[in-house]
């Protein structure tokens, strides 16, 4: 009877770290959360892409929520997320973004033709700022708390629907 | 035909060479004038995994944010500091993902303690299944188990 008992848990264990296993197939290891949650944004000294005259640090994302958007030129996604961007920015939040490792030339362009939503951008050529940020792609998107520590993280484009069921919901969450 | 083939060939091997040093010339080559620093940088940028392309080690990627954390690695190397305060530098930005030898911590006991469970676990199965057998009989078989091993034998020559 022992024995039985003994036997049975082979199956078991065997069953177990099946579904374990299974389970990590649906996991997708792009979608991780961010180290840099609740954390105070990463302080930084830079210039922006609108005035390479105006010298700007940490103290600028802070005083009310803020949406921090790192964008280049060069990323395709994101231009397809400017219209949602606009729309966030017409509802009255506060959008700062990092152009991010492109010239201040191409920058300009960029917002010129798609829009721009931002209140400033952070000029980040070398991305030493998005380095800070743990950023490996643009598009990404930091909600900002008015305290200056980073509340939510959002890898990649931000679609209309993200913004219904994400964006807005964190926004709300940390006003 | 052969001539063909031969064309074939060396169209193949002449494209195989132009891939393999247009990969090559992706990844930049460092010099430290300290062998230390230099073994260093090699076992560090290796053991690290890059971000965005997750299945290749920082040493081996191409993306541009591999280039990056290659490039801050021989800053903080160069600037005197150590191997762990480089990778805390690195896991404060990228997080724990990024470590090919996760470090041991809570969250980590059962990755890097099942194994040494299970060996032990073994162990004393093994022990115990030893000590069942010691205590087992020789016992010789007796006149009705001799019959019934002849009837069961005999029913298998049958078949």
């Amino acid at each position: 009877m022992k024995r039985r008992l003994l036997l049975l848990l082979l199956p078991i264990g065997f069953l177990g770290v099946a579904l374990f296993f299974y389970h990590g197939l649906s996991l997708d290891p792009s979608q991780r959360d961010s180290v840099l949650l609740a954390r105070a944004f990463p302080s930084f000294d830079a210039t922006t892409l609108e005035d390479p005259e105006r010298r700007v640090d940490a103290s600028l994302i802070t005083g009310e929520v803020t949406l921090v958007n790192v964008w280049g030129e060069w990323c395709p996604a994101c231009k397809q997320e400017m219209p949602q961007l606009l729309s966030l920015a017409d509802e009255g939040i506060r959008l700062v973004g990092v152009n991010y490792r492109d010239t201040r030339e191409k920058g300009r362009e960029f917002l010129a033709e798609f829009g721009n939503p931002f209140e400033v951008n952070i000029f980040d050529p070398e991305g030493a700022l998005g380095f800070d940020l743990g950023v490996y792609g643009a598009p990404e998107t930091f909600v900002v708390d008015a305290e200056g520590v980073i509340r939510y993280h959002h890898k990649g484009y931000i679609s209309p629907s993200d913004v219904q069921s994400r964006i807005l919901p964190e926004v709300a969450k940390w006003r | 035909m052969a001539l063909r083939h031969t064309l074939a060939y060396l169209l193949l091997l002449m494209m195989s060479a132009w891939m393999t040093s247009a990969a090559m010339a992706a990844i930049e080559v460092r010099h430290f004038d300290d062998p230390v620093l230099e073994k260093r940088y090699h076992d560090l940028t290796s053991s690290m995994r890059c971000p965005l392309c997750e299945n290749q080690a920082i040493s081996d990627s191409n993306a541009p944010i591999a280039g990056d954390m290659r490039e801050r690695i021989d800053t903080l190397l160069n600037e005197g500091r150590s191997d762990s305060e480089i990778i805390d530098h690195m896991v404060q930005r990228f997080g724990e993902y990024i470590l090919y030898n996760p470090r041991l911590e809570n969250r980590t006991y059962l990755l890097w303690g099942l194994p040494i469970a299970l060996l032990v676990l073994g162990f004393v199965v093994i022990v115990l299944i030893v000590r069942a057998r010691r205590h087992a009989t020789t016992r010789a078989l007796n006149a009705e188990e001799r019959a019934r091993l002849a009837q069961l034998m005999k029913r298998g020559d049958d078949a």
